[in-house]
């Protein structure tokens, strides 16, 4: 069997990633990508720690489930509101949200 | 099985049933009853405030052990519900113009939904009903937040709320799932006792930190708060400012002293800096600014500064002082953001602190109503913000933090100064040129009449504060 921390270091991997990605991006969709990345991350740790060490309850296979489709919910909203920026402004590229500053 | 039961969740249940008449309502409405949506749904908001206010509650636990109810979370979702109501008011308006009157079901179902998310955060007693209470309380609202479809400014503040919130949350999540892996269970009460102040469990706190601070909006987090509220409609901007800020804040410090009061340390710490920071950076800020949204904005920041003074000692009397702020600072920020809509809606563009140049000569009431919210604010000695700011100061100083009081204090004058700015600019400021007389609306009035019986009153009225002080529960 595969020892747990694969899993984990695999899903810190993840996570940073999603989270260099949500900062350094420069296409609105990309940093949307990044985000879902970090929440897979997530998803991985806590079917991880449910599988390996407390498989007597589900909690935690119940809560990636949940985040799942929160994750799904989230996305659609965000997407809705990109198409609506790029209606607004013919483009998705992040340096085009400047209308709004000191 | 026991229905009965599920009596002791009734705000809740009435909010849901007010939810579903008011999407059916918006459905089967035609011709003249559109006419009659607004009132309906403030009538119906009533009744909901009534039934949340009805007979005291007592304290239960359903859906083994997830959700929790007692006195406390009673009166805290009644304030929210209170602050929604005034809020739907104001919003008559703004509802009624040509681009919003054939969305305003869409406005109220949204904004139910968001106020439902919140309740349910602030009654989990588990992390995933309190995740799932969490993004009910903030993906609605992004959409709100990009309301008005059609303006570039509305846009543009959804999509930077959207992508911060969903990334603080997950950031949040990940946090809590490295809680699941060193506890084992998802329950509050389990996890306190599971919990020891590890590495890993100080590493997961400030994750958590990270998501709570984005809702809450403390300084390290506070990237989006400017930009959303200036270009997210004026009333949605109040929304997040007051009900959103004040549900989230309760929830936060809940969390604290159920789930990590064995590293108390730890967060008094964490807190400390978010404290200091958040008053000090967002005082700093809001000098600067003009934009009367914007600046709101800051002050928003350094207000929940104020708030989380409260919450740093942990105890029975921070936490009564955190919901007497929050209630003392739903009606000072309401009546503020009631009259920049107002005003937003006179002129149709955004108002800057120069437009408000000699508003007395033309609207002495608003413009009193206004000098006299943001006193209350400031924390002037007769007004209820004084006395608010009084208890928070109280609590954190019986903790022991008295080098907090008193940068706290500090800021407190200098937030004074700018929050003068705008009164000199509505008072002394010559303008050849100020906006012309003109009637707000009469549901505006009245909020403004509740708003500013409110500040005067609920300093003064002691047994507010006994009541809610016998309630309140800490460490």
């Amino acid at each position: 069997m595969i020892p747990a921390e694969y899993y984990l270091v695999l899903s810190a991997l993840m996570f940073f990633i999603g989270v260099f990605g949500f900062l350094t991006r420069r296409n609105l969709l990309a940093v949307l990508i990044s985000t879902e990345l970090v929440l897979n991350a997530v998803d991985i740790n806590f079917a991880v720690f449910n599988a390996y060490y407390y498989p007597e309850h589900l909690e935690g296979f119940f809560f990636t489930m949940f985040a799942i489709g929160i994750a799904a919910a989230e996305t659609a909203v965000a997407i809705a509101i990109i198409l609506n920026v790029y209606r607004n402004m013919g483009t998705i590229r992040l340096k085009s949200l400047k209308k709004l500053k000191f | 099985m026991n229905y009965i039961q599920f009596l002791e969740m009734r705000p809740e249940i009435s909010l849901l049933a007010l939810f579903v008449v008011v999407f059916v309502y918006d459905l089967v409405a035609r011709g003249k009853w559109r006419h009659y949506f607004h009132p309906i749904t403030c009538i119906l908001l009533m009744l909901h405030c009534a039934v949340c206010l009805g007979e005291s509650y007592r304290e239960a636990t359903l859906f083994s052990g997830m959700y929790l109810t007692n006195p406390m979370i009673g009166i805290v979702k009644t304030i929210l519900t209170g602050g929604t109501l005034l809020l739907v008011m104001q919003a008559n308006k703004w509802l009624r113009s040509a681009h919003t009157t054939h969305k305003q079901g869409e406005f109220y179902t949204l904004l139910l939904s968001t106020l439902f998310g919140m309740y349910i955060m602030i009654s989990a007693q588990h992390f995933l009903l309190f995740f799932i209470g969490l993004e009910l309380a903030s993906l609605p609202l992004a959409c709100l937040v990009a309301f008005d479809k059609y303006r570039h400014h509305s846009a543009e503040a959804g999509v930077k709320y959207i992508l911060s919130s969903m990334f603080s949350s997950t950031v949040m999540v990940y946090g809590i799932s490295f809680l699941y892996g060193t506890t084992g269970t998802l329950y509050f009460e389990d996890m306190a006792a599971g919990v020891n102040g590890s590495p890993l469990q100080i590493f997961a706190l400030v994750l958590f930190f990270a998501g709570m601070g984005f809702k809450i909006s403390l300084v390290p987090f506070h990237l989006w708060t400017a930009d959303t509220y200036q270009g997210a409609p004026t009333v949605v901007s109040s929304y997040l400012s007051v009900i959103s800020k004040g549900a989230a804040s309760f929830a936060l410090m809940t969390i604290l002293i159920k789930v990590f009061a064995p590293m108390v340390e730890h967060w008094q710490i964490m807190l400390y800096i978010l404290t200091v920071a958040s008053i000090t950076i967002a005082n700093l800020f809001a000098i600067r600014q003009t934009d009367l949204k914007r600046f709101m904005a800051y002050s928003s920041i350094s207000q929940a500064g104020y708030i989380m003074l409260a919450v740093i000692g942990g105890a029975a009397d921070g936490m009564s002082a955190l919901v007497f702020y929050v209630l003392v600072y739903i009606f000072a920020n309401l009546a503020v953001f009631g009259i920049i809509e107002t005003l937003e809606h006179h002129t149709r563009s955004s108002v800057s602190r120069d437009d408000c140049n000699a508003l007395y000569k033309t609207n002495p009431k608003l413009t009193l109503l206004m000098t006299l919210a943001l006193f209350s604010l400031a924390g002037i000695p007769p007004f209820a913000g004084f006395f608010s700011k009084f208890f928070v100061f109280m609590s954190a100083f019986k903790a022991g933090f008295w080098v907090l009081v008193f940068i706290a204090l500090i800021n407190t004058v200098i937030s004074l100064y700018y929050y003068l700015l705008i009164v000199k600019a509505m008072y002394i400021t010559p303008n050849d040129n100020p906006i012309k007389p003109f009637n707000s609306s009469k549901y505006s009035r009245i909020s403004f009449i509740v708003c500013l019986a409110g500040i005067l009153l609920l300093g003064i009225c002691s047994f507010v504060f006994e009541e809610i002080d016998k309630l309140s529960y800490g460490m």
